[in-house]
């Protein structure tokens, strides 16, 4: 008997590879939090020395217009307003958004109500093989065939926001597409089922229930593709123009947080007001990217079907 | 028998990664960061090296002049390439630096083909890109606006350009900017009425490099200082070279080096100067 019980309770040879397992599984995860919980407090921290180290007003980073790093404006403060290229970023993003949303659920529902076979063999592939290109990729198409069909069609160079939205349309399409799809399937096939039995068309199912009912799943494949748009930096630097002026137009050249980041990299001293700046812009992208991903969250809880 | 192949496979790959690690010949390696306008350069340079002497490396990285002097002023690096003077950067303490003026490169406006313009004065360059000439008609040209486009602020090409072209002080318009020589060549070849400026290595058919009062953008015309626009290409060691740093440099600095690949890469070899010039751009005729 005791000796069951000590091999019972004992470390068998199962419990000590779960052991390792488990020691394994949390030694992996540890460095994971670890990772992010020192990039979160590098960028934060170098972030904001340019407003307590270099003095530059917070009010005036996010509301100045003039962005010219390295030199001084007549109040004595650097001219580091971030405001065009904030502007830039959100005109861009939800600019591709718009633009993408309606396609993309289009394309969905055609893949899962209309003709989910051709959906399968056709289409899925295509969309696999959008999300699998790389950005420079995009960003080379739109240097050489959208910026001049832009600036043949609407004037001007051909440089700025209505090029990266065409650019970030097409990048953003598969994503939203395929977790729009997603989103579909998952509604319960005895709503479909109901609807039907009750007299309703094969539109009117879609429209008043199926889309209905997967809204919430609609609205996160839209904010996921937002958050990509915001954080695309190498086909929009490609497309937009990088002039750090606040948009007046679609058509004049313009800047995102991430053209000016990647741009100005290179060329900057580590510990400089040049360089700190460029940190702030990046700690932006970071509270943005915080920020879409709780969004994703909180619709996900709100929408959640009771 | 699962866990037992697994096991097998770990030992494997152990033994694979063990073999990766371990010293297999006596090696030495360098690394070299920095300016991309010197970085063709250096790569070739360091291929033929590392093809004359076997086992040695030199690792040939970009990331911009500013990347290459904030990491040769921390003694992260080897080199630091940079084409402008490390006393000419905010941050950098250059008292430590030694610099080694490997090449020189010409800067020249370019233009796209077709603005009825082919010469220019420097002060009408400098209108153009503070913005008070905003249209190629005020130089005789066509009635066709002018489209500037700037490298990236803090790029050694756009600090000669604009310490030779602009005055003391002033400063460019805010205009589009491009991270690379390759995409402003690119850019102001299709985009009609545009003006940016590279290196003269960066000019081909599809651009149209301007004379300014009639000088024209050669490397002759460099030697002479006639074309004011050059700035030297910087390898900075921290402290005095040792090892295998030096062998390099002195590579670089040979005689062969020197009269081949420098010339084919488009750059000017120094030792063909007949100026020298220092920080403050004074200039001074070789002996």
């Amino acid at each position: 008997m005791e000796e069951i019980q000590a091999k019972l309770l004992g470390n068998s040879k199962k419990g000590r590879l779960e052991k390792l397992g488990k020691t394994v599984s949390f030694i992996c995860i540890a460095i994971i939090v670890f990772v992010v919980v020192s990039i979160l407090y590098f960028v934060t921290s170098k972030g904001l020395s340019t407003f307590f180290t270099d003095g530059v007003s917070f009010w005036g980073f996010l509301t100045g217009s003039v962005w010219s790093p390295g030199n001084v404006g007549e109040n004595g403060q650097p001219l580091v307003g971030a405001l065009p290229m904030i502007t830039g970023s959100f005109l861009v993003t939800l600019l591709s958004a718009v633009l993408a949303t309606p396609f993309a659920i289009g394309a969905a529902i055609f893949m899962t109500e209309i003709s989910p076979s051709t959906g399968k063999k056709v289409l899925q592939p295509v969309v696999e093989l959008l999300v699998g290109i790389p950005s420079v990729v995009y960003g080379f198409i739109g240097l050489t065939v959208v910026v001049p069909v832009v600036r043949s069609v609407f004037g001007g160079t051909g440089f700025g926001i209505l090029s990266s939205t065409f650019v970030l349309f097409v990048m953003i399409l598969p994503t939203v597409t395929s977790m729009a799809v997603d989103a579909l399937n998952s509604v319960p096939r005895y709503y479909r089922e109901a609807s039907l039995a009750m007299g309703a068309t094969r539109w009117q199912t879609i429209y008043k229930v199926v889309l209905r009912s997967a809204m919430p799943g609609l609205l996160t494949a839209v904010v996921f593709g937002m958050a990509r748009a915001f954080g695309e930096a190498l086909a929009v630097q490609m497309v937009i123009g990088n002039a750090a002026l606040m948009p007046t137009s679609l058509v004049t050249p313009a800047s995102t947080l991430t053209s000016i980041l990647t741009m100005s990299m290179g060329n900057t001293v580590m510990g400089t007001l040049e360089n700190n700046v460029l940190w702030s812009l990046a700690l932006i992208l970071m509270i943005m990217a915080l920020f879409f991903n709780i969004l994703t969250r909180w619709i996900g809880k709100k929408g959640a079907m009771k | 028998m699962k866990l037992k192949n697994s096991r097998l496979m770990l030992t494997i790959a152990f033994a694979f990664i063990l073999t990766a690690c371990g010293p297999v010949v006596e090696e030495e390696s360098i690394t070299a960061v920095g300016s991309s306008a010197l970085q063709p350069l250096v790569e070739a340079a360091g291929e033929q090296y590392g093809a004359e002497n076997v086992g040695k490396f030199i690792n040939v990285q970009g990331g911009g002049s500013g990347t290459g002097l904030s990491q040769i002023a921390a003694d992260a690096v080897e080199i630091g390439n940079s084409d402008i003077f490390a006393e000419e950067k905010d941050g950098i303490d250059a008292s430590k630096l030694v610099d080694h003026r490997v090449a020189v490169v010409g800067i020249t406006p370019i233009v796209t083909p077709g603005t009825g313009v082919t010469d220019v004065s420097i002060e009408e360059l400098q209108k153009i890109f503070t913005g008070k000439i905003t249209n190629w008609s005020e130089l005789g040209g066509k009635d066709l606006p002018i489209t500037v486009l700037n490298r990236a602020s803090g790029s050694g090409t756009r600090a000669t350009f604009e310490q030779w072209v602009l005055e003391e002080g002033q400063n460019s318009i805010i205009t589009q900017e491009q991270e690379s020589s390759g995409t402003v060549r690119q850019i102001v070849a299709n985009t009609p009425g545009t003006i940016s400026y590279v290196a003269f290595s960066y000019v081909n058919d599809d651009v149209e490099a301007l004379t300014i009062n009639g000088v024209e953008p050669t490397d002759e015309n460099v030697k002479t200082n006639e074309w004011l626009i050059w700035s030297y290409e910087h390898m900075y060691t921290h402290g005095e070279p040792t090892g295998l740093t030096k062998e390099f440099i002195d590579y670089i600095m040979s005689d062969d080096i020197q009269a081949t690949l420098i010339g084919a890469l488009g750059y000017i070899p120094t030792s063909q100067m007949e100026v020298e010039r220092d920080v403050e751009g004074n200039t001074v005729p070789v002996e």
